[in-house]
C-alpha cells in the first residue's frame, strides 16, 4: 500500500479552470475524502490520481514516485465508479477473476485470490450466479471484489454510494469502513455528502471552485472551519453566522455586535469591517437569563434533540437543544453562546481570524 | 382544504397484497407523512386517494364525500411525482401558470402572475422563469413540479417523494418551506417518503406501513419514544435503534425476545463492560460502536470524548423497549 503526495496540482479544460493549485497528502493506509459541491474539482482531481486525466501541471508521487505523466494502467490503482459497471456476460466469479486472467495468473492462484476476496466481502454464496439477477449491494460487492482481487496500492472510488437509497446507503458505509478497517488499504474517496464524509474519513479535503479550502481530520475541521464555505458545508444544520460591522484588535476576547458582547477565544489577528460571528447549532443554549434576544420561529422533531429556528437582532439561526426541553414557538428567549467555540470571520475573504483555539488547526490546514 | 378518511381499503395486484385493509383519517390542515420501506404500499395508497388506481375493497371520502364515482380530475387533489413530469416546450413560467389557466378556475390574469411569482421565489427558481423547462437541473425541474401543485388550491396535496432527487442543502430549505406553508395555509399533505428526517420534521402525523398493513398512526414524537413494534421502533432514529436478545441484560419481561435500545436508552459510566471498536466524529456528535457480550451495538456520546477503540466502556439500560418472538411490544 501507498502514500499519495499531491503538490501544486492543476487542470485547465480549454479556458475552464477545473483544478487551481492542490497540495495535500493522504497517508499510506488512510481513508482520504474528497468533499465538495458538484464542479467543485473532486471528481477531476480523483481521475488525475488514477491516471484518467493528465494534470496541465504540479506533481503526483504515489509511493515516492512521481507518476502524474503516466498513463492509468502503469499506476497499480483500482477505480470504482458510482455505476458499478460489471461485465453482464459473466458470471461473478469470472467477474472478479477477470482482472487476474488477463494479467496471465496462473488458475490455482487466481481460484486462490477469488476466494479470499469473496470471503472478505461475504459474497462466497453468490459467486457461481449471473450478475443480472443481483441486488445493488451485491453489484456494489462485486464490484469492489474486482478491485480488490488486483491488490492494487490504492483504492480510487468516486462516489460509489450516490445510487442507493438512504438506508442502504447507510449499510454499505459501514461495510465498505469496515473492510478497510480490515486491510488498511489507502483509500481516496469522493462525495458532496458531508455526512458521509465525517462518517467514513481519516481526513477530508474540502473543495470548492477548485481550490482546496481545508485539509485535516473531520471533527476538527467541523470544530475550527477555515473559511465561511467550509463552515457552512459541513454540519447539519450548517454553522450560523451572525453578521455585523466592527472592530476587533490582536489579543481581543470578546466581540461586540451593537449592544450585545459575546466572550470568545483570544484572537490571535484583528481586523475590521464587516464580520461573522459563527456559532455551531449545538453550542446555542436558551437561556432566559442571557441579555441577547431572540424569538422562536419553529421547531423540528428530531428524536434526540430538536432544531429550534430563532429570529436574532442578526437574522436567524438554528440551535440544537435536547427534544424534551420545552420550546413554544412564536415566544421570546435569551441566547446564550458557548464562548469557547466560536469562530470570527472577516466577511470580505471568507476567512476565519486566527484565534487560541482554531491557530494549530488552521496552520496546517 | 378537506379532510380525507379511508375505510377498509385493500388493493391487490394478482396474487400481491398491495394495501391490506387500511383504515385511516388524514385531519383537515393535517400533514400526514406515510412511512415505510419501497413495498410498503405507500404510493399505492397515495394512487387510491388521487384516483389514479381503484381500491378492491374499502371506500375513499373526501370532505366527507365518497369519491368512488369521481375522476382524479373531480377529485381536486394536486398530486407530486417522485420523477418530475413537466411540459418540455413551455417555459417554467408557463408550466407554473398552466394549472391556474384551467377553464374551471378562470383566473385572472394579474393573479396568475402574483402566484407564479410568489411560489417560484419560495422555491428558488424565479431567475429561472423564462427558461424552457428542458434547460433546467433535474434539481430545478423537481422544484417545477412541486411549484405547479402549490400554486393551486386543492381538496389535498398529494406528495410522492417530491424532494428525494434534490441535494441536501435543497432539502433541508424546502422541508422547512412546505412546513410553513402547510401550517400557514391549513392545507392538508398526505406525503410519501422513506426518508426519516423528513417525516420526523414535516409530520403532524405518522403513519407505519409494513407489508400493506398500517401498524402505528401518530405524532412523530409518540412513534419514536412509543413505538407498538420493533418494525415501528426501527423507522425512526438515527443511528438506528439497537436491537438485541433481551437476555443480554438485566429486567427482561417474561416473554421478551428482543430490547430495543435508542442511544439515549444506553447509560454510560455504569453497569456492564462494553469495548469501544470504533468511534465516528459527526461533528455535534460522537457514535460509539461497541462491542457488548459479542454483539455489536451504536451509542451516541459527546462530540469530543477521548474514548478511543479498544477502550473499555460500562453500559447499563435506561427504561428500554421490550419486544416479543412476533416483534410486538410488550413493555
Amino acid at each position: 500500500m501507498a502514500q499519495i503526495v499531491i503538490r501544486n496540482l492543476r487542470k485547465d479544460f480549454g479556458a475552464f479552470n477545473a483544478v487551481k493549485s492542490s497540495t495535500f497528502t493522504v497517508e499510506d493506509g488512510e481513508f482520504f475524502m474528497l468533499l465538495g459541491p458538484s464542479g467543485c474539482g473532486k471528481t477531476t482531481t480523483l481521475r488525475m490520481i488514477a491516471g484518467l486525466e493528465l494534470p496541465t501541471s504540479g506533481e503526483i508521487f504515489i509511493d515516492g514516485e512521481e507518476v502524474s505523466q503516466r498513463p492509468a494502467s502503469k499506476r497499480d490503482i483500482a477505480f470504482v465508479f458510482q455505476m458499478f459497471a460489471l461485465y453482464p456476460h459473466m458470471n461473478v466469479r469470472r467477474n472478479i477473476s477477470y482482472p487476474l486472467v488477463s494479467q496471465g495468473m496462473a488458475r490455482a492462484q487466481v481460484q486462490a485470490k477469488v476466494a479470499e476476496v469473496a470471503g472478505i466481502l461475504g459474497i462466497e454464496s453468490i459467486l457461481d450466479k449471473p450478475v443480472g439477477g443481483l441486488s445493488g449491494g451485491d453489484r456494489q460487492r462485486v464490484a469492489l471484489g474486482r478491485a480488490i482481487v488486483r491488490d492494487p496500492k490504492c483504492f480510487l472510488m468516486d462516489e460509489p454510494l450516490g445510487a442507493l437509497d438512504a438506508e442502504f446507503r447507510e449499510h454499505m458505509s459501514e461495510e465498505l469502513r469496515a473492510l478497510h478497517d480490515r486491510m488498511r488499504a489507502t483509500t481516496v474517496y469522493v462525495t458532496h455528502d458531508q455526512l458521509e464524509a465525517m462518517q467514513m474519513g481519516d481526513k477530508i479535503v474540502v473543495m470548492n471552485h477548485g481550490v482546496v479550502e481545508q485539509f485535516g481530520v473531520p471533527q476538527q475541521i467541523y470544530d475550527w472551519p477555515a473559511t465561511l464555505f467550509v463552515a457552512t458545508f459541513i454540519g447539519s444544520p450548517p454553522m450560523n453566522f451572525l453578521r455585523f460591522e466592527g472592530t476587533v484588535g490582536r489579543g481581543a476576547t470578546e466581540v461586540a455586535l451593537g449592544e450585545a458582547r459575546f466572550a470568545m477565544p483570544a484572537l490571535q489577528e484583528g481586523a475590521h469591517g464587516p464580520l461573522v460571528l459563527g456559532v455551531r447549532p449545538e453550542h446555542v443554549t436558551l437561556d432566559d437569563a442571557a441579555p441577547y434576544r431572540g424569538r422562536v420561529l419553529a421547531t423540528e422533531y428530531l428524536g434526540t434533540t430538536q432544531i429550534v429556528t430563532l429570529d436574532t437582532p442578526h437574522g436567524q439561526i438554528k440551535a440544537r437543544v435536547r427534544s424534551d426541553a420545552p420550546v413554544r414557538v412564536g415566544g421570546a428567549t435569551g441566547l446564550a453562546l458557548d464562548a469557547r467555540t466560536l469562530s470570527l470571520f472577516d466577511a470580505a475573504s471568507g476567512r476565519a481570524l486566527r484565534s487560541a483555539a482554531n491557530a494549530e488547526v488552521l496552520a496546517h490546514g | 382544504m378537506a379532510e380525507v378518511s379511508l375505510h377498509g381499503v385493500t388493493k391487490r395486484f394478482g396474487a400481491e397484497v398491495a394495501l391490506n385493509d387500511v383504515t385511516l383519517t388524514v385531519p383537515d390542515g393535517a400533514f400526514v407523512v406515510l412511512l415505510g420501506p419501497t413495498g410498503a404500499g405507500k404510493t399505492t395508497l397515495l394512487r387510491i386517494v388521487s384516483g389514479l388506481d381503484r381500491p378492491d375493497a374499502g371506500e375513499v371520502r373526501i370532505g366527507g364525500q365518497d369519491v368512488a364515482a369521481l375522476t382524479p380530475a373531480q377529485r381536486n387533489v394536486a398530486m407530486v411525482f417522485q420523477q418530475y413530469s413537466l411540459y418540455p416546450h413551455l417555459t417554467v413560467r408557463e408550466n407554473l401558470a398552466f394549472p391556474l389557466k384551467s377553464p374551471l378556475l378562470r383566473t385572472p390574469a394579474a393573479e396568475i402572475a402574483r402566484k407564479v411569482a410568489e411560489v417560484a421565489a419560495m422555491l428558488q427558481i424565479a431567475h429561472k422563469l423564462d427558461n424552457k423547462a428542458t434547460a433546467l437541473s433535474g434539481g430545478e425541474m423537481q422544484r417545477v413540479s412541486i411549484g405547479r401543485a402549490l400554486v393551486r388550491r386543492p381538496t389535498v396535496y398529494l406528495m410522492d417523494e417530491p424532494l428525494s432527487s434534490l441535494d441536501a442543502k435543497l432539502r433541508a430549505d424546502l422541508r422547512v418551506e412546505l412546513k410553513d406553508i402547510q401550517a400557514k395555509s391549513g392545507a392538508t399533505f398526505l406525503y410519501v417518503t422513506h426518508d426519516q428526517v423528513e417525516a420526523m420534521t414535516m409530520a403532524t402525523h405518522v403513519g407505519v406501513l409494513d407489508h400493506g398493513r398500517l401498524v402505528q398512526f401518530g405524532t412523530p414524537r409518540e412513534i419514536y419514544e412509543n413505538p407498538v413494534s420493533l418494525y415501528a421502533a426501527s423507522r425512526l432514529g438515527q443511528p438506528r435503534i439497537n436491537l438485541l436478545p433481551a437476555g443480554l441484560f438485566q429486567g427482561a419481561p417474561p416473554q421478551a425476545a428482543t430490547i430495543g435500545l435508542r442511544p439515549e436508552q444506553i447509560v454510560q459510566g455504569e453497569g456492564e463492560d462494553s469495548l469501544v471498536t470504533r468511534v465516528e466524529h459527526l461533528g455535534d456528535q460522537t457514535r460509539l460502536h461497541l462491542s457488548f457480550k459479542n454483539h455489536d451495538l451504536i451509542s451516541v456520546t459527546d462530540a469530543h470524548t477521548p474514548l478511543t477503540p479498544g477502550d473499555i466502556v460500562q453500559i447499563r439500560a435506561d427504561r428500554p423497549f421490550w419486544f416479543d418472538a412476533t416483534g410486538a411490544r410488550i413493555a
